[in-house]
């Protein structure tokens, strides 16, 4: 019981970044109809936020100790952060929480990326074929990684969580376990709520405010939205920026989970595209509860009790979830009738 | 006076006698008589070709890879101030290039995949004339590339591939490895475990799905089970899993007091700091310290790893702290041009590259199999690891090996794994027969 308590535990984070991915995801292709093979960069970008943001606040003064030398006879270089020099034990808190303090950082940041992306190249795409609006997302996708790469190379880089948030949750007493039995990372945890958070942000934005209405009025009929004199394009623009701000987050908040590296969108993306699938194309609800429920069955998939019965479940369990649901029902778990069904 | 009369048989005949001798200097000097094997150097210059990984998970290694074959070229050219060249026992090379020649190279990128590993050898074989390849950051892609050349006819010098088969069953006349191997891994690090942690233990293996995965996670289970230890589990995990939790979760409730991460590069910064978020480093189990084990470490790795390698034992084949004269030449002669210390690859790589070039210029020759006879039980020392043996049965090094841990108060980024033991090479040795596997004979190409 504790193991499967575990288990689910461990679903809840990666299904919470699987559904914020497939939350963007969805709205692009709710608002603008476009497949945007590119949302996986967006993820990256936000966690490499995090690593611009903690290499800036760790630019350090260097100084030459001629006293001491390297192994290979130079002088000695002593580095100490500047924020640590100007605020002492306040820089050092600062240095601490760099990841929590990136999020202000890239909320403006990929809200920028986001419109640039969708005003410079998504725009020419809408009326196009989905099969070029891929290829074109997709090799977008391709040079934001390099570009990435090329400035941060291609090692993970370490983004630990504030110190405060390092330890584990025993979750276990709270359901009458033993102390220690069911234990989980305090990050992790935080990381759940940060996704529940963000998702209940998104749809009481779409749902309660004036912009909201009018961009979920253009999403059921664009153009008579647009002959009563809103510019609708505007709106959707701004919504691209707004999926891109979800990702972002995602990828920033998921990085002391999962050190960032260039490839990491990818290694989301198709898992978050198999995600919306699942929830159904263009349904907000079903692709943030398709999120959880995958994130979850994943887990379930790798213990080593079930891989005994069926081996190799635990790396198709998702794809064969997919299959079955496509099978049975084209358009997703909560998708439109029509969408995925022509 | 007799009749000169042209038939138009003797005509016929004539004109192919005629061609023939005028045709028998080019034959003779043609490349398939007078070179006998491929890519013969005829000019001022050698071609090497340096197959690393430029881009992938392995990227950073690759590219300290390539800085030490840049240093090794620029050594035995006679430039900069010769590195291991003055610690190396053979003194064959004199700095002036191989053979009276001098090296260039060509460099290409395996993207640590075996299929774009070989089209960039063959690449280099077939367009730019390498005369021996090396490199590498994968067993995979070492076992592939050997293969490649073997068929072809050059050289192939490994780098990085720490995999049993590359020198037991897939191992091949014309390939070499300076680097250790699983099996010497295993046979170093279990008595280290046994002294640390205790003969009474049990262990939970994760392990990448791959030839040098199976091959690591199989020499620590054989070595640490002879110590009396129980393997609790040994779940195969996808290359470049990412999230590693949902392997890690089971660990937790499996009885098993150890954690085995047979895992590399990318993978292992991820599982080792996922495996610390989950408390398992402080985790007490039976009544024991949990404990972490790494049984291949490398310096970059372990950076990427950050704090969370502090304490965790495993084995490398080399370290920039080593006090021998060869080591501390080699880190001054890096150090100087690049700015900070080599890394095990970097280290690997620059041996391989010299010891080739001084095969070479014992054998006389740049042709596979004189080289390879050159080498083969070829001792030597001043490369860092002390006294080392070139084992003729299978091609393998025999070293000492190093045991490491993470240290607890690094001074500095780079300072982050320190020497607990050095394994006398006696002790990892092993009969070349264990691994299995043919060398075959040599292939000089055509």
């Amino acid at each position: 019981m504790d193991a499967i308590l575990l288990q689910v535990l461990n679903g809840l984070d990666k299904g919470g970044a699987y559904a914020l991915i497939a939350l963007g995801l969805t709205i692009i292709f709710g608002t603008l109809g476009v497949v945007n093979f590119a949302h996986g960069a967006l993820f990256m970008l936000g966690a490499f936020c995090a690593v611009a943001v903690k290499a800036v606040l760790n630019i350090q003064k260097v100084t030459i100790d001629p006293t001491q030398t390297t192994p290979w006879g130079a002088p000695m270089e002593i580095k100490q952060p500047y924020v640590e020099v100007w605020f002492g034990d306040y820089g050092t808190t600062i240095l601490d929480f760099s990841v929590p303090v990136s999020i202000l950082i890239a909320i403006p940041i990929m809200l920028m990326i986001g419109i640039a992306m969708e005003r410079g190249l998504i725009r020419y795409f809408y009326k196009r074929p989905h099969a070029e609006q891929i290829l074109v997302t997709f090799g977008l996708a391709i040079v934001l990684q390099e570009i990435v790469k090329s400035y941060f190379g291609a090692n993970p880089i370490p983004q630990p969580a504030p110190d405060i948030a390092n330890g584990m949750i025993d979750f276990g007493i709270l359901v009458g376990f033993d102390a220690g039995n069911v234990v989980y990372p305090a990050w992790r945890f935080i990381y759940f709520l940060f996704s529940t958070a963000i998702i209940a942000a998104v749809f009481a934005f779409l749902q309660f405010t004036t912009f909201g209405m009018v961009v979920r009025a253009g999403m059921a009929d664009r153009e008579t939205v647009g002959l009563l004199g809103i510019d609708i394009d505007r709106r959707f623009t701004i919504v691209f920026g707004m999926a891109a701000v979800v990702a972002g987050l995602a990828g920033t908040m998921y990085t002391p989970i999962l050190s960032p590296d260039y490839h990491m969108g990818m290694d989301f993306l198709v898992l978050s595209f198999v995600v919306v699938v699942v929830g159904g194309m263009g349904s907000l609800g079903g692709a943030v509860s398709a999120g959880f429920l995958l994130g979850i069955l994943q887990s379930f998939a790798s213990m080593n009790e079930v891989k005994a019965i069926l081996p190799g479940i635990d790396q198709i369990i998702i794809y064969l979830i997919a299959v079955v649901v496509l099978l049975v029902r084209p358009r997703g778990l909560m998708g439109r009738r029509g969408v995925m069904e022509q | 006076m007799s009749e000169f009369k042209i038939t138009r048989r003797g005509l016929l005949q004539s004109t192919a006698a005629a061609g023939a001798v005028l045709a028998a200097p080019t034959i003779f000097s043609s490349k398939a008589f007078a070179a006998g094997y491929l890519n013969e150097p005829k000019g001022k210059t050698v071609t090497f070709g340096f197959n690393v990984p430029q881009t992938g998970a392995y990227a950073d290694e690759g590219a300290d890879e390539l800085r030490a074959y840049q240093l090794a070229v620029e050594h035995i050219n006679g430039e900069g101030d010769g590195g291991m060249l003055n610690t190396f026992s053979s003194k064959a090379l004199k700095g002036n290039g191989i053979n009276g020649k001098k090296v260039v190279y060509v460099t290409g990128d395996t993207q640590t995949k075996s299929d774009a590993a070989r089209a960039s050898a063959k690449r280099m074989i077939e367009k730019d004339g390498a005369i021996m390849i090396t490199g590498g950051s994968s067993s995979g892609v070492a076992i592939a590339v050997q293969g490649l050349c073997q068929d072809a006819g050059v050289i192939f010098m490994a780098g990085l591939t720490h995999s049993n088969d590359t020198t037991g069953k897939d191992k091949r006349a014309n390939g070499f490895r300076h680097f250790f191997n699983t099996e010497m891994t295993g046979s170093a690090l279990a008595p280290v475990l046994k002294k640390n942690f205790g003969a009474d233990r049990t262990a939970y293996h994760l392990t990448a799905d791959y030839t040098w995965g199976w091959s690591q996670e199989g020499s620590i289970k054989k070595y640490t089970e002879q110590l009396g230890w129980k393997t609790a589990a040994a779940v195969r995990t996808p290359l470049g899993a990412g999230d590693f939790s949902q392997y890690i979760t089971p660990v937790l409730n499996s009885g098993a007091d150890v954690l085995v991460l047979n895992h590399y590069g990318r993978d292992m910064v991820n599982s080792l700091t996922q495996a610390v978020q989950f408390g398992l480093r402080d985790k007490q189990v039976n009544g024991k310290e949990f404990a972490i084990v790494v049984p291949l470490y490398s310096r970059l790795m372990a950076q990427g790893a950050g704090e969370n390698v502090k304490g965790i034992f495993g084995s490398t084949n080399w370290h920039w702290s080593l006090q021998d004269e060869g080591s501390k030449a080699f880190v001054k002669s890096f150090g100087q041009k690049y700015g900070f210390p080599p890394s095990q690859a970097a280290h690997t790589t620059y041996c391989q590259a010299i010891l080739y070039a001084d095969a070479c210029q014992r054998a006389g020759t740049f042709r596979p199999s004189g080289v390879g006879k050159a080498l083969e039980g070829f001792k030597f020392d001043g490369l860092g690891n002390g006294p080392t043996e070139y084992r003729a049965e299978d091609h393998q090094c025999f070293k000492d090996v190093l045991v490491v841990k993470g240290k607890e108060n690094p001074t500095s980024k780079f300072d982050v794994l320190e020497v607990v033991e050095v394994t006398p090479r006696a002790q990892v040795e092993y009969p070349a027969s264990l691994l299995g596997g043919e060398l075959g004979p040599y292939n000089d190409g055509k």
